[in-house]
């Protein structure tokens, strides 16, 4: 009896034993050892954090697979130098919306309406996040729609959106920090457009004119020129339909915002009094300081566009101080020629003329360039708002359309003139039998298809909330100024002494 | 008793203020005002846009004065006021029938 049970148990005990150590095995095989990378391969991913290269790529076998199991520093992981420049970069492009380009506007129009700029402003930023978060992101930057005008609906609401790097755009760069630089992009693009219709337009008409507008121009065209299998993304996608290119947004950011803002304008109608009632800045002082914020924000805008901390950075970061600078000083020295002075609006809007011409040239051409786009950056804008404006009698009030549209038609066409395959070794990826030949045909076609777009798009949305909200507040309203009708505040309370 | 108003340009009031002071008047009204004769204003361009600004800045002394001193008042603003370039501005003498002090309820003369 007795035996009988120490049977049983033995048997029991042995079951046990012989079940968990199936267990053990199966799971074994499912997860294998962690494989150890060699010193070699180890190096090699810290070279490649130095030259912002794949770290993985020598953990590859001869199949080009990573072997399941084997990983090192790098991979899935930020790189702390590439990583930290964009954070800092993001942070310095929403610098140039808040408060840069806020001043920038808001200094240029009058008392009773500079707290419409910059709840505008404001807005703006408020509004684009919402729909970056929830769609916009994953629009301009997934691919699971697979096409070249659109991307994706696989990051909606930021899904799946976290620290590690998402490879299609950076090795070394955090997804969420990618998605969030530019998401400052998409922010101050819509607020360019304020320019052109500053003082005379209603503020809830406007936001939902931007939100159209995002989906409309700057999602899908962000997409097409940006997006790793986009249709004008000449550098990185081979099977690109237009082999164009922009570094920092000539065409995504001012073009698009500058001739939407021209059509904007003229279906909105000039201010009224305009061209009888004097209607100068009523602060040249804020209109400077917001200039200052532009120009240093713009190295986040311009040199951050490497995705990187790397020597594309350094040269984008060169040539925007250069051509800034030239046409700074170019557009003020024509001032003095034509007309006697030389004015702190002729030195500020020179140097946002030449950030704006070369942001598309900026990581693709030398220093000397950069130069001679500075000269050109000075003179062409400055004619299109001096003498092009008074010609047509279009009432762009802030000269969004003669800075960026202008000069970023301007950028776009001189970089496919500029751009050069020793400054960016990029360019040798896909394009190296036409830069330097015909790339400027490409930039052409970018240009035509942007122009359209914008155009477009632009006349049917304001045409539609023309016809369905208004565009305009009522006459007396706009008198009054737009502080107090829509705010319900006002810039400037001066108390008197008593 | 005379009023004694003075349109005069504004980096001229501390010297007639004084110069007035010393002639024997013991208080005026000073006002900023804008305004344009002969010299009419300027011009500011900002980009495109260029705009005549008629009106410019100029300060109003308005001081009451006993009649036997106005000569001698009016003579001093306009020694004080000039610089002889286009703009120095103008005089006027105005009669006033009668003027009260409010604290005392003092009237004509001593009420200056």
């Amino acid at each position: 009896m007795k035996s009988a049970l120490l049977k049983t148990g033995r048997l029991v005990v042995l079951a046990w034993v012989a079940w968990f150590s199936i267990l053990a095995a199966s799971g074994q095989s499912s997860v294998p050892a962690a494989l150890t990378p060699t010193t070699e391969q180890r190096l090699a991913a810290l070279e490649a954090y130095v030259n912002n290269g794949d770290p993985s790529a020598a953990l590859k076998d001869a199949q080009g697979n990573v072997p399941v199991g084997l990983t090192v520093a790098g991979v899935g992981v930020a790189g702390p130098g590439h990583n930290g420049w964009m954070m800092t970069s993001a942070a310095l492009v929403l610098f140039m919306t808040l408060p840069g380009l806020a001043l920038f506007y808001g200094g240029l129009v009058r008392t009773k309406n500079v707290l419409s700029v910059l709840a505008q402003c404001l807005g703006i930023a408020g509004l684009v996040s919402i729909l970056w978060w929830a769609f916009g992101y994953s629009l301009v930057f997934g691919k699971n729609f697979g096409s070249g005008f659109l991307g994706g609906s696989e990051f909606f609401f930021l899904k799946g959106v976290n620290s590690a790097p998402n490879t299609d755009y950076a090795y070394w760069v955090s997804h969420n920090v990618f998605s969030m630089y530019q998401m400052m992009f998409a922010i101050i693009t819509p607020a360019l457009i304020i320019g052109a219709i500053a003082e005379r337009m209603k503020f809830s008409t406007l936001i939902l004119f931007v939100t159209a507008w995002m989906f409309l121009v700057y999602f899908p065209l962000a997409h097409m020129v940006w997006g790793v299998n986009g249709f004008m993304n000449g550098v990185w996608n081979a099977g690109a339909t237009i082999k164009a290119i922009d570094f920092a947004g000539g065409t995504v950011v001012h073009m698009s915002s500058g001739w939407s803002a021209l059509i904007l304008c003229l279906i909105l109608g000039p201010r009224v009094g305009f061209g009888k009632t004097p209607m100068p800045p009523h602060s040249m002082v804020l209109c400077m300081v917001g200039t200052g914020m532009l120009w240093v924000g713009w190295y986040g805008f311009n040199a951050g566009s490497a995705v990187a901390a790397d020597g594309i950075a350094a040269n984008a970061f060169t040539t925007t101080t250069l051509a800034t600078a030239v046409a700074s000083f170019t557009w003020a020295l024509l001032e003095k020629i034509s007309r006697g002075k030389a004015s702190v609006l002729g030195f500020c809007s020179g140097a946002v003329a030449g950030l704006v011409v070369v942001t598309p040239a900026c990581g693709f051409i030398s220093s000397t360039s950069a130069v001679l786009v500075g000269l050109l950056a000075g003179a062409v804008p400055f004619f299109a708002c001096t003498r092009m404006k008074a010609m047509f009698k279009y009432d762009d009030a802030l000269d969004t359309f003669g800075v960026h549209a202008v000069g970023g038609t301007l950028g776009a066409f001189i970089t496919g003139l500029l751009a050069n395959l020793d400054t960016n070794g990029n360019l040798s990826l896909n394009l190296k039998d036409i830069v330097g030949h015909t790339l400027w045909l490409e930039q052409l076609k970018a240009i035509a298809f942007t122009i359209v777009l914008a155009i477009l798009a632009t006349t049917g949305i304001a045409l539609l909330l023309k016809a369905v909200l208004g565009l305009r507040p009522e006459l007396e309203e706009e008198m009054q100024g737009l502080d107090l009708t829509d705010h319900g505040e006002e810039g400037y309370i001066f108390e008197q002494k008593s | 008793m005379k009023l004694v108003i003075a349109i005069i340009k504004p980096f001229k009031l501390e010297e007639v203020k004084e110069a007035l002071a010393q002639v024997g008047v013991e208080g005026m009204t000073v006002t900023e005002v804008k305004g344009f004769g002969r010299q009419k204003g300027h011009t500011e361009i900002y980009r495109g846009s260029e705009y005549t600004v008629d009106f410019l800045p100029k300060v109003k002394i308005e001081v009451v004065v006993p009649s036997e001193i106005v000569g001698q008042v009016v003579e001093t603003v306009v020694k004080f006021a000039k610089t002889g370039k286009i703009g120095d501005g103008k005089v006027f003498i105005v009669p006033v029938e009668d003027a009260v002090r409010i604290r005392t309820a003092e009237r004509g003369k001593s009420a200056l």
